[in-house]
């Protein structure tokens, strides 16, 4: 058919960039005023929990939805009105989209063929090869199960090659093993073919080891985009320290913002966060701590020199996971805050009752602002994964 | 997969049903009543017809029909109507055909861009309903009479000669035929492109498909079921229709119907009326056995 599409051009400047991307069904926003570039050939995921927006943005990229108000750009071309299939843009839908009259293959040669790819054939033969499904080359998708289904979804967008690779959810319904093994492959793909994927997930642990940068919604905005590892150790949001694997945090009032480390006076005892991780000046703040970063000790033995510390704590309960222990320990204000502690059986384990000092270094805390809600961004059981 | 050497066992086939089959058990009990109907008031008037047309043709209504198994009468009916025969195909194809162009547009703006008036549209459909079928008719006489508004505007524009007339005419006769048949295609068309997935449609424009080859590729494929019965709604009755070439049309433009009608009413020549519906029956009914098959309806979704 067309063919405006540069496909993998491999030339650079042709960033995906959103400018006040805004997403209206009515009077409700689904995407509050999005600026975003995503630059070319990066893994880029998108993180947030359900109905917070993922699919309508990546819908307003395809160019399924029209934003309200701001623009789409791929390198310097505006590509806000243009027709979906004129986009060098494809994607994995979150429904899989598969043509029910079609076999597997001719659900996979379909958008070369509109195209006219010459040798649509082997093409379409090596990408079933690469998403394991040649055996069932001749099936209809109602004979598959969820997961190949899947895959035949995931083969029909990457056969295109296309500059952008839209991926909403594209690996839910695999097994942990062939998730796994999917994963390994699309970042394999992604890094060869240079493809620019803007990969839509509710798995943390996807977003972490896949993406280059991840970017995390909430109710139709980013609250935070970054590297994995900078948004794991230093959340700017109470919504993204609890999104993003799970928090400590403990209401602190502000004493001291004058030098690198911030002073903070937690229910009397005093503990400093370095001044880079302070997202708060005044008043008082919510003070983070990720659960691995607490050294759990007997209470008064240890020396803590140069970390901080929390006293007082009684252990009131125990949970062994294998290869960690996970304490929650009941502070004197009443709040129990959460331990993990690797089992490498040099220590022996604390019991229930237990009186323990709680301690991590300065690097390691984050003060965040106390108007948020430190529940926010906790999943809750149904929306867990 | 770069590690993926153990190549994936060959899949089993896919078992479409068999299985299931098996277990309905209770479900032939609800199947009764059907069944009945059916015996009664198909099966046996058919077999009653079959009996029929071998019946002594010297015999009549008033003295009664002796059964000599007298299987000329077929051969008698067939040397007598072939034309008839071959005229009410050719009505009914070309009257399914003009139905099919008509119907689809109606049935996929109905379906996909109707909005809000879509039970609107669907009453419409079948209001004609409401009023007595043989009334439409007659009315369509009004509107193609020579002094009608129809045939004046085709005569003004000089598609119809001055002295032409579109009643008494095949067209006359296949217009009444589309106008009476038109919903029987429109319907079904109307379920089959309701159930196509709009999502569908959206990942065919994503996968490089302007709208008309999304349509071509996507929509259309998936709506055949909807042309398939549809055209046979259209095609077997119509076949059989003797209204319109009786009220439109003069015995020029007859079709078996009005044979097998003549011969049952008129002529009371049962014989030939039953061997003429036999046949029609049989022809019909292999027609839609290559039709179906050609079509593949069991691959369709
Ligand atoms: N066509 C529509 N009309 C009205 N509201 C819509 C429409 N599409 C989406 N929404 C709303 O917009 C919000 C965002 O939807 P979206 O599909 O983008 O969520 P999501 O982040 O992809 O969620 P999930 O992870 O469950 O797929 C939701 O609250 C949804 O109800
Ligand atoms: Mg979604």
């Amino acid at each position: 058919m067309t063919e405006s599409t540069t496909g993998s051009s491999g030339a650079a400047g042709k960033d995906l960039r959103l400018e006040g991307v805004t997403k209206r069904f009515g009077d409700f926003v689904a995407v509050d005023d999005l600026t975003l570039t995503v630059p070319q050939g990066s893994f880029f995921a998108l993180l947030g929990p359900s109905g917070c927006g993922k699919t309508t943005t990546l819908r307003m990229v395809a160019g399924l939805d029209e934003p309200t108000t701001g623009r789409v750009l791929i390198g310097d071309e505006d590509i806000t009105d243009l027709r979906p299939y004129k986009r060098p843009v494809n994607t994995v839908f979150q429904s899989y989209a598969l043509f029910p009259h079609l076999t597997v293959f001719d659900n996979v040669a379909f958008g070369p063929r509109r195209r006219g790819v010459k040798d649509y054939q082997q093409k379409t033969r090596d990408m079933l090869k690469l998403v394991q499904l040649e055996p069932y080359a001749r099936r209809k998708p109602a004979q598959l199960s969820g997961g190949q289904q899947q895959r035949v979804a995931l083969g029909r967008a990457l056969i295109n090659e296309p500059g952008v690779l839209l991926l909403d959810e594209p690996l839910g319904a695999l097994d942990l093993k062939l998730r796994r093994q999917m994963q390994i492959e699309l970042k394999r793909i992604q890094t060869e073919i240079g493809i620019t994927f803007v990969h839509v997930t509710h798995d943390q642990e996807e977003a972490m080891t896949m993406a280059d940068t991840i970017a995390v919604m909430n109710a139709g905005v980013i609250e935070q985009l970054g590297a994995p590892g900078d948004l794991y150790e230093n959340p700017e949001t109470t919504f993204v320290a609890n999104f993003l694997g799970q928090s400590n945090l403990i209401m602190a009032d502000v004493m001291d913002t004058s030098g690198r480390t911030v002073v903070v006076d937690c229910h009397g005892q005093q503990v400093g966060v370095e001044s880079t991780r302070s997202h708060t000046s005044e008043g008082r703040g919510w003070l983070g701590v990720r659960p691995e970063k607490i050294f759990a000790s007997p209470a008064g033995l240890e020396n803590h020199d140069g970390s901080n510390v929390l006293t007082g704590g009684r252990v009131s309960d125990v949970s062994f996971v294998g290869v960690s222990t996970q304490y929650l320990v009941r502070m004197p204000w009443g709040q129990e805050l959460m331990v993990f502690e690797q089992n490498t059986g040099q220590r022996a384990a604390f019991k229930n009752g237990d009186e323990v000092d709680l301690a991590w270094s300065r690097a390691h805390a984050f003060l965040l602002d106390a108007d948020q809600d430190a529940q926010a961004g906790m999943m809750t059981p149904e929306a867990d994964t | 997969m770069t590690e993926a050497v153990t190549t994936p066992p060959a899949p089993p086939a896919p078992v479409v049903d068999g299985e299931n089959a098996r277990r309905r058990g209770w479900g032939w009990l609800l199947l009764i009543p059907g069944m009945l109907w059916l015996a009664i008031f198909f099966l046996f008037p058919t077999v009653q017809l079959f009996f029929t047309s071998l019946y002594d043709p010297s015999g009549s209504f008033e003295r009664g029909y002796a059964m000599t198994w007298h299987v000329a009468n077929y051969a008698d009916a067939i040397i007598d109507t072939s034309n008839l025969f071959l005229r009410s195909f050719m009505y009914a194809a070309i009257t399914t055909f003009v139905c099919l162009l008509l119907a689809y547009p109606l049935a996929y703006a109905i379906a996909f861009k109707s909005g809000r008036w879509k039970n609107v549209m669907l009453v419409l459909v079948i209001a004609p309903f409401f009023t007595s079928f043989l009334l439409r008719t007659l009315s369509w006489r009004a509107i193609l009479s020579d002094r009608g508004p129809v045939t004046s505007f085709l005569q003004t524009i000089a598609i119809l000669p001055d002295d032409g007339r579109l009643l008494a005419t095949p067209v006359a006769v296949i217009a009444g035929l589309v106008y009476n048949f038109l919903p029987f295609m429109t319907l079904p068309l109307y379920a089959s492109l309701d159930k196509v997935d709009h999502r569908l449609i959206e990942a065919a424009g994503d996968l490089y498909s302007s709208p008309f080859t999304g349509f071509r590729t996507v929509t259309f494929p998936l709506s055949l079921p909807g042309v398939v019965s549809g055209t046979l709604l259209t095609f077997i009755p119509a076949s059989g229709d003797y209204i319109n070439a009786e009220l439109l049309g003069t015995p020029k433009q007859y079709m078996i119907g009005n044979r097998i009608q003549a011969a049952f009413l008129t002529e009371r020549n049962y014989p030939l009326a039953a061997s003429l519906s036999i046949i029609l029956m049989v022809v019909v009914v292999l027609m839609v056995i290559v039709y179906v098959r050609r079509a593949g309806t069991e691959e369709l979704v």
